[in-house]
C-alpha cells in the first residue's frame, strides 16, 4: 500500500481557518513530520497569521483518514517549537510569531541543503570553491 | 477509567487450542486494531470480552466493570462479520425490536445512519446486499449511543467504497474523546489507516502491543545478500528467500547505518504480520 501514492486533502473544518495538508504515503517522511512542516511553512509564508484556530486534532484526523496520535504528535512538535499554542477546553492558535525565530528556522532549512550539496560535492570530487562559486552565483542572481 | 477495555491474563481452553495470557488495553478515545491470522484467536477474545464464553482465567474490564454487568454491554455497541438480523425483517423492523431492548436507543440517530448510507426503510434484510447489511448492523450498532464499539471482521468481504465510508463513520465515532473502538480484521490495510494502536494475535498469543506510527515510521526489513549475517541482537525476525535473507529489524534507519550494504526498506503492517508468523524468531526474542 506504501508504493502507491495517496495524497489527502484538508480544507476548511467550521470556523477554523483553512489549511492544505497533502499526505503522502510514498514519501518515506513520517506523516506526522509531514503535517508538522506543512503548517510550518504556512505560518511562515503568511498563509496563517496569529492567532487563527486550527482544526481540532480529531477534526483533523478524520479529515485525513489518519490516526488521533498521528495528529497529537504533530501538533506537540509543533507546539514545542513554539509554531502553535494550545489552549485546553479551547484548541490550538497559531502563535505570535518572533521574526528572529523564523529566521533561525529558515537558517536551519538551508543549513540542510547545503550539507547535501556538500555531501555530493565530497562524494563526487567537486571542489569546494566550484561549489562556493555556484551558491555566490546564485545568491547575486536573485538581487 | 482511563481504558475502555482492560484484559488481563486472559485465558480460554478448547480441545485443540488455548487463548493463552492474554494482556492489552484499549485506551479513551483511541481506535485500537486486532490482526492476526483467520483461527488466531480473534473472536475467541471478544467472545470473552462481551461475556459470551466463560474465561478460564485472567480478568477483563468492559468500561472500567464487570463485563457480566448489563449496564457495560449496554454502552457497547457490537458488530460482527455477518449480519444477525431475520432475513425477513426490514430496517424499520429492526429499530422496533432494538429500541425495546436498549433504553438509550435513539430512533432519530438511527434513521439519520440509514439516510446517511442510503438503506431503505421497508427492504427485507434478505435482499439487501453485504455491504448494505453491514452498514446496517453499524447503524443498529451506533444507534443505541455506544461508548464502545466492538468490531470482529466487520470489513471482511467489502468493497473498498464501502470500507471507506466505514472507516469514515468510526473516525466520526471518536471525534468524542470518551468514546474508542476495538476493530479486529485480516485486512491489515483497514487498520494501517486509521488504528492508533495495533495489536498481533497469532496461535493464541499476543505477540505485540504497539503504537501504530512506531510499526510504520520505524521498524523495517533489511534484505542481505544470503551468507552476509546480521547479528541475532539486530532484528525480531528472520526470513529467507531463494536469493536474499530478510530481516524484520525495530528501527530501520539505525539498521541501514549499521548494515551499509543492506537495503532498509519501510514495512508495511501487513509485512510485519507475515514476518512474525511465518519468520524464524532471533534468539534474543
Amino acid at each position: 500500500m506504501y508504493l502507491t501514492n495517496q495524497y489527502a486533502r484538508y480544507k476548511q473544518y467550521k470556523g477554523a481557518i483553512p489549511i492544505d495538508i497533502l499526505i503522502s504515503n510514498s514519501s518515506g517522511k513520517p506523516i506526522y513530520e509531514q503535517i508538522c512542516g506543512q503548517i510550518k511553512t504556512q505560518i511562515m509564508d503568511g498563509s496563517l497569521t496569529a492567532g487563527e484556530a486550527l482544526p481540532s486534532m480529531r477534526a483533523l484526523a478524520k479529515e485525513l483518514h489518519l490516526s488521533v496520535i498521528t495528529v497529537q504528535r504533530a501538533y506537540e512538535d509543533l507546539t514545542r517549537d513554539g509554531f502553535i499554542e494550545t489552549v485546553s477546553g479551547k484548541g490550538s492558535f497559531v502563535a505570535a510569531q518572533n521574526q528572529e525565530f523564523i529566521r533561525e528556522e529558515r537558517l536551519r532549512e538551508a543549513e540542510g541543503l547545503l550539507q547535501r550539496a556538500a555531501e555530493l560535492g565530497r562524494s563526487h570530487g567537486i571542489p569546494l570553491e566550484k561549489l562556493t562559486g555556484i551558491l555566490a552565483l546564485f545568491y547575486e542572481e536573485g538581487d | 477509567m482511563e481504558n475502555s477495555i482492560l484484559v488481563r491474563d486472559l485465558t480460554k481452553r478448547f480441545p485443540g487450542f488455548t487463548l493463552d495470557c492474554v494482556s492489552f488495553r484499549v485506551p479513551k478515545g483511541r481506535i485500537v486494531g486486532f490482526i492476526g491470522e483467520n483461527g488466531a484467536g480473534k473472536s475467541t477474545t471478544i467472545r470473552l470480552i462481551l461475556n459470551e464464553l466463560k474465561r478460564d482465567g485472567g480478568a477483563v474490564e468492559l468500561l472500567g466493570r464487570d463485563p457480566a454487568d448489563p449496564a457495560a454491554r449496554a454502552e457497547v455497541g457490537v458488530v460482527f462479520d455477518v449480519c444477525n438480523f431475520p432475513e425477513v425483517f426490514t430496517p424499520r423492523d429492526v429499530e422496533r425490536v432494538l429500541s425495546g431492548v436498549y433504553p438509550a436507543w435513539d430512533g432519530q440517530a438511527y434513521r439519520g445512519y440509514l439516510k446517511r448510507f442510503a438503506l431503505p426503510e421497508k427492504k427485507r434484510v434478505k435482499t439487501l446486499s453485504k455491504g448494505m447489511k453491514m452498514k446496517l448492523a453499524i447503524s443498529a450498532a451506533l444507534a443505541h449511543k455506544p461508548k464502545l464499539l466492538i468490531l470482529d471482521e466487520a470489513t471482511a468481504g467489502l468493497d473498498p467504497v464501502v470500507r471507506d465510508e466505514i472507516l469514515d463513520l468510526l473516525l466520526d465515532f471518536i471525534q468524542d474523546e470518551e468514546h474508542s473502538v476495538f476493530f479486529s480484521s485480516h485486512i491489515t490495510s483497514d487498520i494501517q489507516k486509521i488504528a492508533d494502536y495495533v495489536v498481533l494475535i497469532h496461535q493464541g498469543q499476543i505477540v505485540f502491543d504497539e503504537e501504530k506510527d512506531v510499526l510504520l515510521d520505524r521498524y523495517g526489513i533489511l534484505r542481505c545478500p544470503k551468507g552476509a549475517e546480521v547479528e541475532p541482537g539486530d532484528y525480531i525476525v528472520r526470513r529467507e528467500t531463494g536469493v536474499s535473507a530478510e530481516y524484520l529489524v525495530r528501527d530501520r534507519a539505525e539498521a541501514g547505518r549499521k548494515y551499509p550494504k543492506a537495503v532498509a526498506d519501510a514495512a508495511s503492517l501487513e509485512d510485519i504480520m507475515l514476518f512474525y508468523i511465518k519468520g524464524e524468531a532471533s534468539c534474543g526474542e
